[in-house]
């Protein structure tokens, strides 16, 4: 019982985790209709910049860590106005954005393994966070990281906050109305640009704090990891229902507790966990492709 | 076109093509060869990815684990029983993999095609019900699957160290040949209603739908046509590097094709077959930026630079010059 | 011909069609009629297979079609045009019209793959179809410039062609004479009545030219808020009370 209550918390955890950069992916699909292949990369940029600002500045962690979400925030609304925007002002064909999006998750994931391999001489790097979070705590006979206590709790504060924006500040009305019918807004004099941008800056950030948090647990990072994990978490996005903040939240915790739970009671399964996501989504696209939020973004007016 | 103007047209290639493949053969050096018939298998990869990218305009990231499967099919159906029990270091092969064997390698090529082409009809279904951006990602997913798969099931793949002492059937000329097949073979489909139909789910799919075209058909048609020729190239590829590892079927050499296809022109079959020499030739060309020895106008060149310049490359034509160099047409029809 | 039977279509809370029956006869040029947003493209898309209604059927020579994918009521022979162009853009006005034949060009994959006989045989044969198609219309001349280089006008008459492709018997044309001057609507209804009588069709139109619509359509229905108001013969609609009011200033009428 306790072994289950264990493997639950680390679940949640992990799941935290993916559901934080899936907010990101989901929210930016709700307003452009764009999978941002990038996205994932946002998850990797916070845990490098976190490492070289330790490692080449000696700043302290936390601070490290306010500066890396800043900075991945800028990246993330720098990549939507330097890539995204014109196209999207040129009326370019949605393949064009996606093509796009690929080369910006490439430019991200080569420029931190050249800055990784100049700056400190390799690209798999070891994370150094503080000891603390390593900390174990037992409750009841249970026992479990700081950091697995802290995770989703933060990440369930963090979904409030987003869904409060979302439904009670103006901003938050302009980006649901956004995602509802974009060509409206504009009609209505919002400036959706600084709307979209809000979005990315926010998807980043949060990608970014999830990124930090996945290096904290599993302390070895490289320029690539963004990729797989990026994948996992647009699964997750998907599985919860594309388009929806809480089903990404959901996602996130479902996909935590069958990559934990199913290798924890079936140990020969173990070496498939990555292979998780991956069937969850296709499974997902069988039965029910708008997920469990089940917003349907393909009525199509003629 | 008539019939007799095709084949007159395609004879007529045939001889001049093959005649040069034999002079080149037999005037170039060594090294020069071997770059060229890398690039010749690059062509067959850039054309038929370019089927379902350019030509049906479904956005798809698949070639890395379609040329994955076919290169691993080649070799553990080339090699002999004896030579898989040598190759095998990190695990014992299963026995139906031990034992199994076909000498022809041009039977293999087709079998490593046919594979593919199933496998794609397996993901095809699923992706192609449902109406959206889901083919990019779940082809993403699918090649770091294969990759992951191939390094941890060393009874099937001997993992991470891979496969050696594979054949060299695939010389230059074959290559060669087998290149020019492949491109009359996606002319043939572009040039037919099957291609105007994948051109105008592209243009138009609502459109598409309401004249009557099947397009979740047509879309798994284009998917699994590329996957074949997919999975043959991958064959190729393990017959002329002689030994392959998942390492080699990353999502590099993904990004690779689409910056090909989308410089050549997405939907040229010219287009790509041109901007294939442009880019590995580049590529090559390149490689001295991430020589630390290379220096230009006082900068040094660095590792991984390389690649760096390469993903601004494609984000600037992306933003500037979308249509590449022949846009959707190719290089006979430039006056239209 | 076509039957709708209390055909009720929402989107969400809003009730686009409400309650809508009517039926074509065979031969039947016949006119849906309203002001913009009354509900009459959705009946197209209804028809089409594109949306599924709420409540309601659409029968096709009897046959149910209600909710059938748009691919298999192409095959039973409803053509459509679109009220904004939707023309295959990187094609040529030839290819547009070839594609309308797809289902009916008989060679499989292979054949196309391998270039056997049957290949270049039914290619020659539906060019040559195509070409008839576009001569009636006036535009064999154009067949090779691409689709979307030719005038407005005639980009319509180039859709109108694709439709004819598919061997409809019953053809839908959104708005047919949008942005025609009066010598181009003459035209387009002298068409009509051409390939009525060419290929034989029953033709349901969406329009807002009244002239046109006097001079081109056996009868009408008028459409308001996805209602309606009236149905009957073109010359009897203008003197109609509910129909005036509905409109009032709202068409071009030369009266």
């Amino acid at each position: 019982m306790e072994f289950f209550i264990q493997q639950l918390i680390n679940a949640f955890s992990l799941g935290s985790m993916y559901a934080l950069i899936a907010i990101g992916y989901t929210m930016v699909y709700g307003v452009l209709r764009l999978i941002n292949f990038a996205h994932g990369d946002f998850m990797m940029v916070g845990a490098f910049l976190v490492y070289l600002f330790i490692a080449l500045l000696n700043l302290n962690f936390f601070v490290a860590v306010g500066f890396s979400i800043v900075l991945t925030a800028l990246i993330g609304v720098l990549s939507y106005k330097v890539a995204y925007k014109p196209l999207l002002d040129k009326d370019a064909p949605k393949i064009s954005l996606l093509i796009t999006a690929i080369g910006i998750s490439f430019f991200l994931e080569s420029l931190f393994n050249l800055l990784s391999n100049q700056l400190v001489g390799e690209n798999t790097l070891a994370f150094m966070a503080p000891s603390f979070f390593s900390n174990r705590i037992e409750i009841g006979g249970v026992g479990f990281s700081v950091l697995n206590a802290i995770v989703p709790v933060l990440t369930l504060l963090i979904l409030g906050g987003v869904l409060f924006i979302l439904y009670k500040t103006k901003i938050g009305i302009a980006i649901r109305a956004l995602a509802f019918d974009i060509s409206t807004v504009k009609l209505m004099g919002i400036d959706s640009n600084k709307i979209i941008a809000f979005v990315f800056a926010l998807g980043a950030s949060l990608a970014a704090v999830g990124g930090i948090l996945y290096a904290i647990a599993y302390p070895s990072i490289s320029p690539y990891m963004g990729l797989m994990i990026g994948l996992k978490a647009f699964a997750a996005a998907v599985v919860g229902g594309i388009g929806s903040v809480t089903g990404a939240v959901i996602g996130g915790f479902i996909l935590g507790i069958v990559e934990i739970l199913i290798p924890g009671f079936f140990p020969s399964l173990g070496g498939y966990k990555d292979a998780f996501a991956f069937i969850l989504l296709i499974f997902v696209l069988l039965f029910k492709p708008t997920g469990i939020m089940g917003i349907d973004f393909e009525k199509k007016r003629f | 076109m008539s019939a007799k103007k095709y084949f007159s047209l395609i004879a007529l290639i045939t001889v001049l093509y093959v005649a040069f493949l034999f002079l080149t053969n037999a005037s170039l050096d060594f090294y020069t060869i071997t770059v060229l018939s890398n690039i010749y298998i690059f062509v067959i990869l850039a054309v038929s990815y370019n089927l379902i990218n350019g030509v049906t305009g479904q956005f798809s990231l698949e070639p890395n684990g379609f040329v994955a499967i076919g290169a691993y099919v080649t070799a553990l159906l080339i090699l002999t029983p004896g030579e898989k029990l040598d190759a095998f270091t990190l695990a014992k092969p299963l026995d139906f993999i031990a034992a199994i064997h076909i000498g022809n390698p041009y039977l293999v090529l087709v079998i490593s095609g046919v594979v593919s082409s199933l496998v794609a009809l397996t993901l095809a279904f699923p992706v192609f019900r449902v109406r959206g951006d889901y083919l990019a990602i779940v082809t993403l997913g699918f090649g770091l699957i294969i990759r992951f798969i191939l390094i941890n099931n060393p009874q099937i793949s001997n993992g991470s160290s891979g496969i050696s002492g594979i054949d060299d059937f695939a010389n230059y000329i074959m290559v060669g040949v087998v290149a020019l097949i492949t491109v009359i073979l996606v002319y043939n489909i572009v040039y037919s209603k099957f291609g105007r139909a994948m051109k105008a789910v592209r243009d138009d799919e609502d459109a598409a739908l309401a004249m009557g075209v099947d397009t979740m058909k047509i879309k798994t048609l284009a998917f699994v046509s590329s996957a074949f020729f997919e999975g043959m190239a991958g064959g190729l590829l393990a017959s002329s590097i002689g030994s392959i590892s998942p390492d080699q079927f990353s999502f590099m050499l993904t990004f690779q094709l689409l910056v090909i296809i989308v410089l050549g022109g997405l939907g040229s079959i010219s287009g790509s077959i041109i901007a294939t020499f442009l880019v590995m030739g580049g590529m090559e060309i390149l490689r001295v930026l991430d020589d630390r020895n290379f220096e230009f106008l006082g900068l040094h060149g660095v590792p991984g630079l390389r690649m760096v310049v390469f993903s601004v490359l494609l984000i600037v034509i992306m933003i500037f010059a979308r249509r590449g160099l022949l846009g959707d047409k190719e290089i006979w029809e430039l006056k239209k | 011909m076509i039957e709708l039977k209390n055909v009720t279509m929402k989107f969400g809370g809003v009730v686009a069609i409400n309650n809508l029956s009517f039926k074509v006869s065979l031969g039947e040029t016949f006119g849906l009629i309203g002001p913009n947003g009354a509900g009459k493209t959705t009946v197209f898309n209804i028809i089409t297979g594109h949306y599924k209604p709420t409540n309601g059927k659409v029968f096709f020579k009897n046959e149910d079609i209600t909710g059938k994918s748009p691919d298999y009521i192409v095959k039973l022979g409803i053509a459509r045009t679109f009220q904004n162009i939707r023309l295959f853009g990187s094609m040529s006005v030839l290819e547009n019209v070839l594609i309308g034949f797809h289902n009916h060009m008989d060679y499989s994959f292979f054949e196309a793959l391998f270039r056997f006989p049957k290949f270049f045989k039914e290619e020659e044969r539906f060019k040559k179809e195509a070409l008839l198609i576009l001569k009636i219309l006036g535009l064999e001349k154009k067949a090779n410039y691409k689709a979307t280089s030719l005038s407005y006008g005639e980009q319509r008459k180039v859709e109108i062609a694709r439709a004819l492709a598919t061997s409809p018997s019953l053809l839908l044309l959104d708005e047919p004479a949008a942005g025609m001057n009066p010598k181009e609507s003459d035209e387009l209804a002298n068409i009509l009545d051409i390939i009525k009588k060419e290929f034989d069709l029953t033709i349901l139109l969406i329009e807002h030219d009244m002239k046109f619509v006097q001079k081109v359509c056996n009868r009408v229905l008028v459409l308001d808020y996805g209602k309606t108001i009236f149905e009957g013969k073109p010359s009897d609609m203008l003197k109609d009370e509910k129909v005036i009011k509905a409109y009032l200033g709202d068409f071009d009428v030369e009266s």
